[in-house]
């Protein structure tokens, strides 16, 4: 794999905490909860490599 | 407090169940393996990396069959899946691998040309995942995969492709077609590697000439013919004749553009000795708009919407209730490839390739393509190969 690939792949698990640190603290908006796990949804099927 | 976690833990359970549920399938689907059974012409299996290492224990890399005759002569490479959203070309080599014999030189099979692209589909499209041919013994499983190599396998896309040696400007998805990325290089892209060792094949082994199979839309021009540049199309010219009076399917040649880069057709001829031919069976599957893509479709061809275009003149083929079926696109493959290496060998008496045992396009559109493939689970294991 390049550099570039194990870059977006970073980028990729640090989005992921991000979005699960958020969802965590989120205590009031049902929404917001549910969009931070759909979009969690396709970078966790990169960094398993999966789709 | 309580209810919110409750609401959280229940929104995370249905989210990673349909997350699981979708992902399973998928990853099933790249792991997936055709099981290839080397008949009796077969007489030994290389890799690809072989001609460039680069390519060693990457998705890319792929078999290569070659059929060697007993008595001397010329060498035909035929490339099948170079689009794994096109499998006659693949059921045709299988059907070669499975019972074709060479007395005359020597036949380089490589049936899954861009193993990554096969790899991968086109959930956008609704692609099936498999299809199946029907046999004797049951129904036969194959991967049906995409135009373009698996975005695991290669990325990031450029903003635009800038073709090596060439420069010229291409679409950025072409940086993983590989039918984009010849003549290729060894430390290139990924697709660009895998052209390359093509390439290296050719010259390493001086092959005499080159078939890349491919299906095509029914409206788009390029298609139901052979591609071939200047130095290809006497030969071309004369497979085109043959198989109209002789076989009674149309097939016509069409000139392989010299400034369009990046093509097999094109790019073979010009670095290398060896003569190439593209091949391009019609293949409704592909056309825009059709109905739902279903496996049945693959298969058969059918499509009303396509026969009203075909009514008022918009198709580039004759199109009927028929539809196009597979046997009819593998047996016109088939006879055209054969006619090819015909072709060659009567115009190249010391460099010929004699292939015997192998169906024509009358033998396919009669019994069907599942008549040729064997059982592997009853053929000898050290004889199955998965791909």
């Amino acid at each position: 794999m390049s550099l570039v690939m194990w870059a977006y792949y970073a980028i990729c698990v640090c989005l992921i905490g991000l979005l699960g640190w958020n969802f965590v603290r989120e205590k009031k908006s049902v929404d917001e909860m549910l969009l931070y796990l759909i979009v969690l949804v396709p970078l966790v099927l990169r960094v398993l490599r999966i789709k | 407090m309580r209810r919110i976690n409750l609401i959280k833990t229940s929104m995370a359970v249905v989210v990673l169940a349909v997350m699981v549920a979708g992902a399973i399938p998928l990853y099933k689907h790249r792991h997936f393996q055709i099981p290839i059974v080397a008949g009796p012409g077969v007489t030994r299996v290389a890799w690809l990396s072989d001609w460039c290492p680069a390519l060693k224990g990457t998705m890319a890399d792929t078999q290569v069959f070659f059929m060697e005759g007993k008595l001397p002569g010329g060498k035909a490479l035929i490339m099948s899946n170079t689009h794994a959203n096109e499998p006659a070309g693949l059921l045709m080599e299988l059907i070669f691998l499975e019972n074709a014999v060479v007395e005359r030189g020597t036949l380089i099979l490589i049936p899954e040309f861009n193993r990554s692209a096969s790899s991968t589909t086109r959930p956008g499209d609704g692609y099936p995942l498999y299809f199946s041919v029907k046999t004797s013994w049951g129904a036969m499983k194959l991967r049906m995969g995409n135009r373009d190599a698996h975005p695991l396998d290669q990325w990031p896309d450029p903003d635009v492709y800038i073709h090596y040696p060439d420069k010229q400007l291409l679409s950025f998805i072409d940086i993983r077609n590989t039918n984009r990325t010849w003549p290729g290089r060894a430390r290139g892209p990924l697709m660009e590697r895998v052209t390359y060792a093509a390439m290296e094949l050719m010259r390493k082994e001086k092959v005499d000439i080159a078939l890349d199979l491919h299906g095509a839309e029914t409206m788009f021009p390029v298609t139901n013919c052979i591609v071939a540049p200047e130095k290809s199309a006497r030969i071309a010219t004369m497979v085109s004749l043959y198989v109209k009076a002789r076989e009674g399917f149309d097939n016509h040649v069409e000139p392989s553009p010299v400034g369009f880069r990046g093509l097999s057709h094109r790019e073979i001829g010009d670095y290398s000795g060896t003569l190439p031919f593209l091949l391009e069976a019609p293949i409704p599957f592909l056309d825009q708009p059709t109905g739902p893509k279903t496996e049945q479709f693959i298969l058969d061809g059918k499509d009303p919407l396509l026969l009203k275009l075909s009514k008022k003149n918009k198709l580039f083929v004759a199109y009927t209730a028929e539809g196009w079926p597979m046997d009819k696109r593998v047996g016109q493959h088939s006879s055209v490839s054969l006619e090819i290496i015909n072709q060659y060998s009567k115009k190249n008496p010391v460099r010929a390739i004699q292939v015997l045992n192998v169906p024509r396009y009358k033998d396919l559109v009669a019994n069907g393509v599942g008549f040729y493939l064997q059982d592997p689970a009853k053929a000898e294991p050290s004889r199955v190969y998965h791909n």
